[in-house]
């Protein structure tokens, strides 16, 4: 399916998604609670069958956290790019995508663990690289920590 | 045949006579016994330093490496100085750790493998017991390493050990009976179990070659057998180094990890022995029929070198499966020893005692 | 009249054995710990646990430059280092627009694919030592050390080199970089029917890791197993195939695909997939054209606006990319999408019922960098 038709059938999935301009990928932002609608959409349907998520990250934007979802699909190889905007910081949440794409569950804890986004509904929402009693999520932009950065 | 020049019987009569003509008895068998023991605790340590040498060495070769270098010429004290530096170190006790089984485990293999050294004949005239059930002796000796292995496992309060002790124990109780069965056959062929009998035996060919074809499958599983028996590669799941770290004696350190290091190359050196002298003449040259000339010459050559020949040969043989050879798993291990050697041992006698019966054998 | 006590009866079946594979355990291949249940010696379920050498290198990359962070992408995944570096290199090139010249994209297609064999040599080597085969080890490293030395030779470093720079390389090759390179192709042929005498075909290997750990091609696209181990379940997922970069568009070679993945099919596409670098390598050491080693760049790199996606085969599968760019020269997020990632996920999924043993292999036919997992 080419860019243009794609963009079409995602707009007819979910009509308050919106489209942001990106060279690479077709990027639409989704809003919180049609993602995993729209997520299940993605995988079953067979013109879409997006089955590869090959990307999935966090990224703190200060207004907002966002998650971003990078699809493939390995029968029609068409890629797409999804964002999904959480606007709470202390208790933001997201749905977990961990049940369609096994992948998600390991992407989505490293999410959490240095962004404190959390997933509702994830099978095992731990930290995954830090200790347990770690305070603060590293990778926001507010985070300090005086003993293990060092600014220059 | 003459060996007059390297019988050693005679000499130890001498010295036998030597004792009870100035000894009342009773001190005359302490000073025997005593001499014995601290001839094979020479031998016993001196063959282990060896062994492990020669070990580094082979694995060095089939490794494309050097191996040891440094310490002496070819790096040949390079065990010494282990040794050395396994005595120095510090005995670590293990919280909450079974102490008294602890500290016993080395003691109980090392104890066994020393035993069943005792009933090998080196040479004619040179062993230290002449048992007429001999082998069967042995073969009851060397099993008592199991129980140290177990032991060791158990009492490290460690989950790796606990593993490999079990593994440990499925696997030589049930390769004990592949070493047994397979030692039978010779048995019937022989028609006796005392050592030196079975190597006078072999004066005019050995066993291997005696006995045909069964004989010669008696010999690969008995090797393949007493590999496992011994815990070494590819049957080494008790220590399985990249499973279970080193298995059953992950907890032990200094002298303690030493005796566990050296019970494993002298049992190997013991089973050695034992195919050796079952399987290959023992003490006995290599005489082809009717050579006259060659089989004098092979006379020439003392017995304890053909003796050492042999077992050294069976331990590179030993070695050489060690190195090459990935490791098996405990289910395969266990399906190698029941559905696969232990028919074909079964057979094996069945074959061999009616070759025997119709005395078809040379 | 004596009272009698109402123990509680443990069902010993149901009893649960668990043991600490790691942070110290001679398999694990660095310091990665799994909490594996036991059965006796069945694997029930086990649980990774991460994050041992975990260094921050994506909140370290917001405050680096794009050519200091090619530093840091050797850290990763120090097995296919440049690999890594070339991912961010074309990321940059990418979003600024530069056309690299053609020399330094044969030159980087050339060094990438020696390092993968690199990679997959020391993999087999320690592939071999977790089945108990140690001789692999040493036979493996002989290989890797000329690799090295090629590496040597033209850059100075042996394992982290940080020779791609945005724009092309560091410096030139070294003169004698193609006829080392050639020597070893011809050296290597020879010495990868040893691989296969003294591991491949061994029967004990084959009982032990035939149908072993088996991963069905909808799961390994699920839990996003790439590279080679994905390729072993049938997934077709070459980068160099679907989404070409330096000049493997130019060069004729398979992306192998297994059907059956288990350990087996794990093992033998990484043994082809040497082969098959190989057959790159000799198809394009002879063409390297003659020009610049690195196009011109600014002094100071600054990204336009915007998000970029990169990805690259690394030797354990595909690496990603993700940048998000604010203009400044240091980026606003960095994401690396690491192969050994989502591959130790599906660890837990395919050992389950296997032996101690065949955990393992199982393991090491995934070969995971922990460096990569943690970043």
């Amino acid at each position: 399916m080419d860019n243009a038709t794609l963009k079409e059938r995602i707009l007819g999935l979910v009509p308050d998604a919106e489209f942001q301009e990106n060279k690479q990928f077709l990027t639409f932002i989704i809003p919180p609670a049609r993602m995993l609608d729209l997520a299940v959409a993605l995988k079953t349907e067979t013109d879409l069958a997006f089955d590869f998520l090959f990307c999935l990250s966090g990224v703190d934007m200060i207004k907002f956290l966002e998650v971003v979802y990078h699809f493939e699909s390995t029968i029609h190889k068409h890629q797409l790019a999804l964002k999904v905007r959480v606007a709470d910081r202390e208790n933001g949440s997201v749905e977990t995508v961990s049940n369609i794409w096994r992948t998600a569950e390991f992407h989505e804890r490293e999410i959490y663990d240095l962004l404190g986004i959390r997933f509702n509904n994830h099978p095992d929402l731990r930290r995954i690289f830090l200790e347990e009693d770690w305070k603060g999520h590293p990778l926001r932009k507010d985070y300090v920590d005086e003993v293990n950065i060092v600014e220059l | 045949m003459n060996f007059s020049i390297y019988d050693f019987t005679s000499f130890n009569q001498w010295i036998d006579k030597f004792l009870y003509d100035n000894l009342p008895p009773f001190w005359a068998v302490v000073v025997e016994m005593t001499i014995i023991g601290l001839v094979f605790l020479l031998f016993y340590a001196l063959v282990g330093l060896f062994l492990v040498y020669a070990e580094r060495k082979v694995c060095a070769f089939m490794q494309n490496r050097v191996g040891p270098n440094r310490v002496g010429p070819y790096g040949f004290f390079q065990t010494i100085a282990d040794f050395i530096k396994l005595m120095l170190k510090e005995l670590i006790t293990i919280k909450n750790a079974d102490k008294l089984l602890f500290n016993i485990a080395p003691f109980i293999i090392i104890i066994a493998s020393f035993m069943a050294i005792a009933a090998i004949p080196f040479a004619k005239g040179l062993h230290a017991i002449d048992f007429d059930i001999g082998i069967l002796y042995v073969i009851a000796v060397s099993s008592l390493g199991v129980v140290g292995i177990l032991l060791a496992g158990w009492s490290s309060n460690n989950k790796y050990s606990l593993i490999g002790a079990m593994r440990s124990g499925a696997q030589i109780v049930s390769y004990e009976l592949s070493v047994g069965l397979s030692l039978l056959t010779i048995i019937i062929l022989a028609g006796t179990m005392q050592f030196s009998q079975i190597v006078e035996g072999q004066a005019n060919g050995w066993f291997i070659f005696k006995g045909h074809i069964p004989a010669f499958i008696a010999f690969v599983i008995f090797l393949i057998a007493s590999t496992a028996e011994t815990n070494r590669g590819p049957f080494d799941l008790a220590e399985a180094e990249s499973e279970l770290t080193a298995g059953f004696h992950t907890e032990y350190s200094g002298i303690k990890f030493a005796f566990f290091f050296l019970a494993e190359y002298m049992n190997m050196f013991i089973v050695a022995s034992i195919a050796a002298t079952v399987f290959l003449g023992g003490w006995m040259p290599f005489h082809v029929g009717a050579w006259e000339g060659f089989n004098h010459i092979m006379d020439f050559i003392p017995p304890f070198v053909w003796y050492i020949g042999k077992t050294f040969f069976v331990i590179w043989m030993m070695m050489w499966f060690k190195w090459t050879f990935p490791r098996l798993r405990i289910d395969q291990l266990l399906t190698l020893e029941w559905k696969y050697l232990l028919p074909i041992n079964l057979v094996n006698i069945l074959v061999m005692a009616f070759l025997v019966l119709m005395g078809w054998h040379f | 009249m004596k009272e009698v006590i109402n123990l509680p009866v443990k069902n010993i079946e149901e009893e649960e054995y668990h043991i600490n594979m790691g942070p110290q355990h001679p398999s694990t291949h660095g310091v990665l710990r799994l909490v594996v249940s036991l059965q006796g010696e069945i694997v029930k379920s086990l649980k990774p646990h991460c994050g041992y050498i975990h260094r921050g290198i994506e909140k370290m990359c917001e405050k680096d430059t794009y050519p200091q962070i090619i530093h840091l992408t050797d850290r990763m995944d120090y097995l296919s280092a440049h690999i890594n570096n070339h991912a961010v290199c074309l990321l940059v090139e990418k979003a600024l627009e530069v056309e690299v010249p053609e020399r330094v994209k044969y030159i980087r297609t050339i060094i990438d694919e020696l390092n993968r064999i690199a990679s997959h040599q020391l993999w087999w080597c320690s592939f071999g030592m977790d089945m108990g085969g140690l001789t692999c080890f040493f036979y493996g490293l002989r290989d890797r050390e000329k690799i090295l030395d090629i590496f040597e030779e033209s850059f100075g470093s042996r394992l982290l080199h940080s020779y791609y720079t945005p724009g092309g390389l560091m410096m030139d090759i070294h003169p004698n970089f193609q006829k080392g390179v050639k020597d070893f192709i011809k050296y290597f042929r020879k010495k990868i029917k040893d691989y296969d005498d003294i591991l491949t075909g061994n029967i004990i290997m084959q009982e032990r890791t035939k149908g072993i750990g088996v991963l069905t091609k909808e799961d390994a696209i699920s839990y996003g197993v790439i590279g080679p181990s994905g390729r072993a379940s049938g997934f077709s997922c070459d980068v160099r195939k679907h989404h070409p970069y330096g000049v493997y568009d130019k060069a004729d070679f398979r992306e192998i695909l297994g059907n059956d993945g288990d350990t087996f099919t794990r093992y033998l596409m990484r043994m082809h997939e040497m082969r098959e670098s190989m057959k790159i390598i000799e198809q394009l050491i002879d063409n390297i054209p003659a020009g610049d080693y690195t196009a011109k760049m600014k002094a100071v790199i600054k990204l336009p606006a915007g998000e970029y996606y990169q990805r690259v085969e690394a030797a354990r599968g595909e690496l990603g990319v993700y940048v998000v760019s604010d203009g400044n020269k240091t980026p606003y997020r960095m994401k690396f999408r690491s192969p050994n990632f989502s591959n130790l996920s599906a660890l837990d999924h395919i050992s389950r019922g296997v032996k101690i043993a065949d955990l393992v292999a199982i393991g090491g036919s995934l070969d995971y960098v922990i460096p990569d997992i943690d970043r």
